[in-house]
Parts: structure tokens; C-alpha cells; sequence
């Protein structure tokens, strides 16, 4: 086999072996991109009950409800921005670091009665971290402004919450 | 008094490395023996200025030296002695000095071994090396002063985050970046083969052992880190396809190629250009890792800081190797004649489909971990990109690969025949395919656990049948042993490596199979898994070193017999305001039997329980394949001195150029 044709069966392998590595990432980006949701934004358009999303926020104070159901236990809260809310029911342990008053970050599927089935709950490791997304579902509904300075701890959100809250 | 010495010795450290790349460069250039003679004593003189200064600091942590501002932020004179020293490297500033020090260590290393190299070659790969060293002092003394003072020192430090504090987690970023910075010299071997303008048998006598060792690293590393995250944090995961995680696969993948391609080079010099490309790729990937983890573009456990001066910072170092790299690739590949010739079919060839697979799942991975930031800074949009994408993208790229990769080992080099490769692997893929038509019985139409106990067994036993044949087991028995002891550790190690990963495999596959479940129980109460009865006892409150912990009894009994006694616990550490849960597991090697405590309320308590057949052969998959990378750098050939055959053309690589 001379070099040159050598070379061109390289340069085909090689792009057949791109070729479906980019029609693998874009068949599994189709159905696995998973996008973040703010109460607000579900409440301005709800996604459909197939749809998996990340829904982030606040957890509301005092809107924690432990219960059993059929052995399992059953957490309710409801996370807000600030200008929506979405309840969220929750079966399974809650991470350590969840706390009411501050962000969460909570993936599943919104159900047909406007509960939010969530399949996961993510508190990250420290209590003064802020998901990122959060702080920027907060910014756009208006409770932080960058411009004037750092986010406030997170322990201190839920003082931030009665007055504003709701709606 | 020490941190100062340690800083000065940083700075005398960017001083020598400057000086090594300046007299590296000029003097390989030149041909002028006297400045290419001063570069080792400066390679050593490097490694003895960074190690002094990492010495110091860790002296600073251990006297819990309170006016070090580090050492304040994370330490605790209450903390046990390991992970005071392990703490010198679990902030983000230590680390960087942690990786400094490892560079400056291969520096020493290439500077002491190579005498056998070219000198030539040798300045200028320590020159590259010496480049790499400037950059992260200079990033070091201008952004992250591991040394800076406080003023007037605190009573004591605020401590180091509880869920790092872990024998397992002392260990893993000395681990992974022995690796990251192993790639460091494979990469300085390729700038120094682009300038010039040359790669023959003896580069990649010198660049596999590296490859090797740093994919070595890589390899217990990552597994460390899994395995910590297995036990630790309590979700019953080992991989969550987590941006950090993948950072750390991504040289991984490309390294892993690389070694394979550097094999070819050295034996039969073909695949130069590829090969250096590869080299080029897996430093680039080992930068983009430590950029995704230290600049804090990623907020998790490993980012310790969210400093937009370093972020910038570490992307311009990223930029200039990198784009450098590349740069000079483009403008001197041509220059490296191919020579070797061999048919599609053939070892080489296999070689090319491990390469442009590995390459194919590395893409995939890459766009995966990138695409969420690329959408957040261009459109504008919050995504995340979770485990479903990465499994669904890279099985089908997964499948050929491992396919491939029993049968390669049994193809000649040059040109070759697949099908009596194939009549000699027709028992190993029965086998495995009665293991998986097992698995189809037993647990019902599955395809991933299937499909992963399938791949297991054609990897273990390919490696078996492949070592049988390397001493003819079977043609002639009774000279089989001698044969054995007389093969290449290469051969060995290879083969070892090969079924380490089909015991990774049996794992994964296991785990594929892993059932859990969540009860509310009061004490006395007791729930079924997978055959085992967990019944809880009690819970209690205990003490631990710096944390107080509740801390729950459960029996596990199978079909009426004790099996074992767990105590999951929840920590609460005062000093962190922090809780953590602490998963008991028992293994039977089998299985895992994982119980984590949850809440407590209505006089009982959350327990969510997990049955994990076949978890611990995920990383002792995993320490094998290491282990078998260990056994082939102990071949013979790496350690007999590599011929600097074709002298005369050193001197004037324009003649080759």
C-alpha cells in the first residue's frame, strides 16, 4: 500500500471517528440537556410533565413538612426566588447541609397538580455557598444587586424573605 | 522566621528556572556544550529551592504557626498530626505548591537519569520544563502566597473542612498531581522533538516510561478519589460524571493513548507526529483540569477559592503552553519523517483504532464538561449536563474500544491476520458470553449490567489467554514456566493492565445491579434487602476526637444467622459548624452491605440502606491496572540506558528540519 493511500485511510478513520463521536454528543445532548429553572421562570411558562429540570432557589422559612408515606419518608418545602414559589415534594434523606432560608438546587419533573416531584436534592458542602445558579435566579427577580457589593450570607436570606416574599 | 525562608526559596526557585530555560534554549541552539553543561546543576538547584520552601510551609502547618495566614484559614491545633500535614496541601494555595513541587521534582528526576540523553535533547526539555515552573512560581508569588502573614494572629486556625479530612483524602492530590505534572515532561519531550525536528526509537524509549508513570498515578489517583467519594459522602455513588471528576479523566484518556502510541514509536517509529500531538494533548488536558479546579469557574468541594485574578491568571499560563504548543506543532510537524510502514490490520493498526477511540470518548467527555460554561458565557443559559448524556454518549464508543482491545495484543506487528487472532480468543468470548446470558437469567432483561459483565470477562480472560500464548501454556506446557519467567515485565504489565480494567469492569457491572432502599424505623423495627434483614437497635449519642455524633446499631442477620453489626453515624463538628454523614459499610467481596443514617423524628430513625454487589473490584480494578503500569516500567528496556545513537545530526537540526 503506497503512503499516500495510507494517509487517506488514516484521514478517513479519523473522520469517521469524529463524525460519530459528534453525532453521539448531539443525539445525547438532545435528550440529556438538562436546563435550570427559577420559580419565576416556571411560573411564566411550566415546563411538560416529561421534562426533567433543575429548579433552584430558596428554601421558604418555614415551609418544611416531614411526613411517612408507606414506610418512606416524605419531605414538602417550597422553593422561592422571591417573586414565585413552587412546592416541591421530596422521598428520600434530605443532605445535611439543607436548610431552610437557603439556596437549593432540586432536579425532577413538575407533576399536572403544580407540585415539583423532585428525584434530588442538592445542598452543597458549606453554609455559606450560594449555587450559582441561585444567585443568578435572585439577581434577575430583583433580591440582590451585584452592583452593591457581595451577596449577603445565606443564613441570613430567610430575614430577607417575609417582607418580599409570595406572589 | 520560616515562612519567610520559604518564600524567599520560592523566589530563588523562579530566579534558577529562568535561568535554566534562558541557558537550556540558547545553549542547545548554539551547540554550545559549557551553557547546556549548567543546565542540570540548575534543574537540581530548582527542585532543592521548591522543596526547601515546601518543607517550610508544611513546618508552619505542623507548629500551627498562627500568623500564617494559610494556616489560619485551615488548620486547627485540635486536629490529628496526618491531617495537619495533609492539610498543608487541602487549601488551594498549598496545592499549587504541591504541584510546583512535583514539577520541580521531574526536573530533578530528568536532570539526574538523563545523563544517557542527548544533551541536546536533554537542556531542552528542561528548558520547556524550566517554562512551565516560571509560569506557576510567578502565579504562586503574584496571586496565592502560600506564606503571607496575618497580623495580629488569631488564637487558633479555623480547621480544615471535616469531609476532607480522610486517610483516603491525604493522599489523592499528591496522587493526581503526580500525574497532571508527569504529563508535564512528556510534554516538554515533544516541544523539545518539535524544535528539533526529530523523533526516533530512542524519544520514545524516554517518553513511555513518563507516559507510564504519570498514567500510573492518574490511574490510583482518580480511584482514590472515587473510592473516597464511595465512603465518604454517603450517596452510595462512585463517579457522578461531576465537572472536577472529569477534569482528572480527561488526561487520563489522553495519556492512556499516548502510552499505547509511544509503544509504536519506540518499536516500530511510526506514528511520530501522532504521537507528539498526543503528548502536546495530554499536558493540555492535565492544564485545563487544574484551570477548571483552581480558578474557581466550578464551585465544589475542590474549589477553595473563587478569585477572578487567579482565574485569569491560570487561563493566560493555559493559553501560552498550550497555544504555544500547538503553535510550534503546526509549523514543525512535517518536519518528522514518517518511517515505519505497516498495514491496516496489524498491531499498529490496533494501536490507531485504541488511539482515535480513546481520543473519540475524550472529545465527548470534553464537550460535555465544557458545554454548560460555553452556554452560561454565550447564550445565556443555566444547563447542566448529568450522567445520562455521558453514559449514553460513551458506551458506544466504549464498546469497540474494549472490544478491541483483547484482540489486539494477539495481532503481529507490520501486517497481520484478524481471523487467527480471533480462533484464539473463541473460548474467552464464550465465556463471556455465557457470563452475560448468566446475568440476562438471574436478574432479568438488563442490558447495561449484561452488556458490563460481557466486557469483563472477554478483558480478564483475553489477558490470560494473551499471557498464555506469550509463554505457550498450551503448545508446550512444561517449558511454560521458564518462559514465564523469562518474558519482558513489559509483557506482564501490559497484560495486567488490560484485566485490571475488566475488574473495574466487573465492578461497574456489579453496580449496575445495586438495589437501595429507605425506611423509617423505630428501634427493635427491621426492614429486608436483597435477602439480608437490617434491624435497627438503638441510637446514641458518642464523641469523637472534634465532632460529637449520633450514632445508630443495626444488625444484619441472613436468614435468621448474624451477618455483621453496623454504625452509621452522623457527625456534627462544632468547630466547622458542619455535619457529616458517616456510612458503615461491610464487605463481603460479593458485596457491600451500605447503611447510612438519615433523620431522626417520631422516636425513630431514617435509614436509607444499600446493596452494592461486586463495589470493592471498582478500584481494585483500578489498582491493578496501576500496578501493571508499575511492572512494565520495571522492564528491562526503561532501565537500560537508551543508545544516543545519531549524534552528528543534533548539532545541526536544520539539516533535518
Amino acid at each position: 500500500m503506497t503512503r499516500k493511500r495510507k494517509r487517506l485511510y488514516l484521514l478517513l478513520l479519523c473522520g469517521l471517528g469524529l463524525g460519530s463521536a459528534t453525532a453521539l454528543v448531539l443525539t445525547a445532548f438532545q435528550d440529556n440537556l438538562v436546563f435550570f429553572r427559577s420559580p419565576s421562570d416556571v411560573m411564566r411558562e411550566a415546563p411538560g410533565p416529561q421534562r426533567a429540570f433543575r429548579l433552584g432557589g430558596l428554601v421558604e422559612a418555614g415551609s418544611l413538612t416531614r411526613s411517612t408515606e408507606a414506610g418512606r419518608p416524605l419531605a414538602r418545602f417550597v422553593v422561592t426566588d422571591g417573586a414565585a414559589k413552587v412546592p416541591v415534594a421530596f422521598g428520600g434523606v434530605l443532605p445535611d447541609l439543607f436548610r431552610e432560608g437557603q439556596g437549593v438546587v432540586t432536579l425532577g419533573k413538575l407533576g399536572p397538580d403544580g407540585v415539583f416531584q423532585a428525584s434530588e436534592v442538592l445542598a452543597r458542602h458549606d453554609e455559606t455557598y450560594m449555587p450559582p445558579d441561585v444567585a443568578d435566579a435572585l439577581k434577575r427577580s430583583g433580591h440582590w444587586n451585584p452592583s452593591q457589593g457581595a451577596a449577603p450570607p445565606a443564613s441570613s436570606w430567610n430575614t430577607l424573605q417575609p417582607g418580599r416574599g409570595g406572589g | 522566621m520560616i515562612p519567610e525562608l520559604g518564600h524567599f526559596a520560592l523566589g530563588l526557585a523562579l530566579a534558577l528556572a529562568l535561568a535554566m530555560s534562558g541557558f537550556g534554549l540558547v545553549g542547545a541552539h548554539r551547540g554550545e556544550a559549557r551553557l547546556m553543561g549548567l543546565v542540570p546543576p540548575l534543574a537540581l538547584g530548582v527542585t532543592l529551592a521548591v522543596v526547601a520552601s515546601f518543607l517550610c510551609l508544611v513546618a508552619s502547618f505542623v507548629v500551627n504557626d498562627t500568623t500564617v495566614s494559610a494556616v489560619v484559614a485551615n488548620s486547627h491545633s485540635a486536629k490529628p498530626m496526618l491531617y495537619k500535614i495533609s492539610g498543608t496541601w487541602g487549601n488551594h494555595e498549598g496545592s499549587m505548591l504541591l504541584w510546583v513541587l512535583i514539577l520541580a521534582l521531574c526536573c530533578g528526576a530528568v536532570a539526574g537519569f538523563g545523563r544517557t540523553l542527548p544533551s541536546a535533547l536533554q537542556s531542552r526539555v528542561l528548558a520547556v520544563l524550566g517554562l512551565v515552573a516560571v509560569g506557576f512560581l510567578a502565579f504562586i508569588l503574584a496571586t496565592s502566597d502560600p506564606f503571607s502573614r496575618v497580623w495580629p494572629p488569631p488564637m487558633d486556625g479555623n480547621g480544615l473542612n471535616p469531609i476532607l479530612q480522610d486517610p483516603g483524602l491525604a493522599f489523592h492530590p499528591p496522587l493526581l498531581y503526580l500525574g497532571y505534572v508527569g504529563f508535564a515532561v512528556t510534554f516538554a519531550f515533544a516541544v523539545a522533538a518539535l524544535i528539533e525536528g526529530r523523533v526516533d526509537a530512542a524519544w520514545g524509549r524516554w517518553v513511555r516510561p513518563w507516559a507510564l508513570a504519570a498514567w500510573s498515578f492518574l490511574t490510583l489517583g482518580i480511584g482514590l478519589g472515587s473510592w473516597w467519594a464511595y465512603y465518604e459522602l454517603g450517596w452510595g455513588g462512585y463517579w457522578f460524571w461531576d465537572p472536577v471528576e472529569n477534569a482528572s479523566l480527561l488526561p487520563w484518556l489522553a495519556g492512556c493513548a499516548l502510552l499505547h502510541s509511544a509503544i509504536v514509536v519506540e518499536k516500530r517509529e511510526a506514528l511520530k507526529t501522532w504521537t507528539v500531538f498526543l503528548a502536546l494533548l495530554a499536558f493540555a488536558l492535565s492544564l485545563l483540569g487544574t484551570f477548571l479546579v483552581r480558578s474557581g469557574v466550578l464551585n465544589s468541594v475542590h474549589a477553595f477559592a473563587s478569585d477572578p485574578a487567579r482565574g485569569v491568571f491560570i487561563l493566560g499560563l493555559l493559553m501560552l503552553y498550550v497555544g504555544g504548543g500547538f503553535a510550534l506543532f503546526a509549523w514543525r510537524a512535517q518536519a518528522m519523517a514518517p518511517t515505519g510502514v505497516f498495514a491496516p490490520v496489524s498491531r499498529e493498526g490496533a494501536l490507531v483504532l485504541n488511539n482515535l477511540l480513546l481520543c473519540s470518548v475524550a472529545a465527548v467527555v470534553l464537550v460535555g464538561t465544557l458545554y454548560p460554561m460555553f452556554a452560561d458565557l454565550v447564550l445565556g443559559q443555566k444547563i447542566s449536563v448529568g450522567p445520562p448524556f455521558f453514559n449514553t454518549a460513551t458506551l458506544p464508543l466504549a464498546v469497540p474500544l474494549i472490544g478491541a482491545m483483547a484482540v489486539g495484543p494477539f495481532l503481529p506487528w507490520k501486517r497481520a491476520r484478524l481471523w487467527p487472532a480471533l480462533q484464539k480468543l473463541w473460548w474467552v468470548a464464550l465465556v463471556a458470553l455465557a457470563a452475560a446470558l448468566l446475568c440476562l437469567a438471574l436478574e432479568g432483561v438488563r442490558v447495561g449490567p449484561a452488556l458490563g459483565f460481557f466486557a469483563a470477562a472477554w478483558l480478564i480472560l483475553g489477558a490470560k489467554a494473551d499471557f498464555a500464548q506469550r509463554i505457550g501454556l498450551f503448545s508446550r506446557p512444561r517449558a511454560a514456566f521458564g518462559r514465564a519467567l523469562a518474558l519482558p515485565r513489559a509483557a506482564w504489565g501490559g497484560a495486567m493492565a488490560h484485566g485490571g480494567l475488566g475488574v473495574t469492569i466487573l465492578g461497574l457491572a456489579g453496580m449496575g445491579l445495586a438495589v437501595d432502599r429507605l425506611a423509617l424505623l423505630h428501634p427493635g423495627e427491621s426492614v429486608d434487602l436483597a435477602g439480608y434483614e437490617y434491624r435497627l437497635d438503638g441510637v446514641v449519642d458518642a464523641q469523637g476526637a472534634n465532632f460529637a455524633a449520633r450514632r445508630a446499631t443495626v444488625e444484619v442477620t441472613r436468614h435468621g444467622r448474624a451477618v455483621v453489626t453496623l454504625h452509621p453515624e452522623k457527625r456534627s463538628f462544632p468547630l466547622a459548624r458542619m455535619t457529616t454523614s458517616e456510612a458503615a459499610i461491610h464487605t463481603t467481596w460479593l458485596e457491600d452491605l451500605y447503611v447510612v443514617l438519615g433523620e431522626e423524628r417520631e422516636g425513630g430513625v431514617v435509614l436509607r440502606i444499600h446493596d452494592n454487589p461486586l463495589a470493592p473490584w471498582i478500584w481494585l480494578g483500578a489498582g491493578i491496572m496501576a500496578l501493571g503500569g508499575g511492572l512494565s516500567l520495571s522492564d528491562r528496556r526503561t532501565r537500560v540506558a537508551a543508545p544516543a545513537a545519531k549524534a552528528p545530526a543534533l548539532k545541526n537540526p536544520a539539516v533535518r528540519a
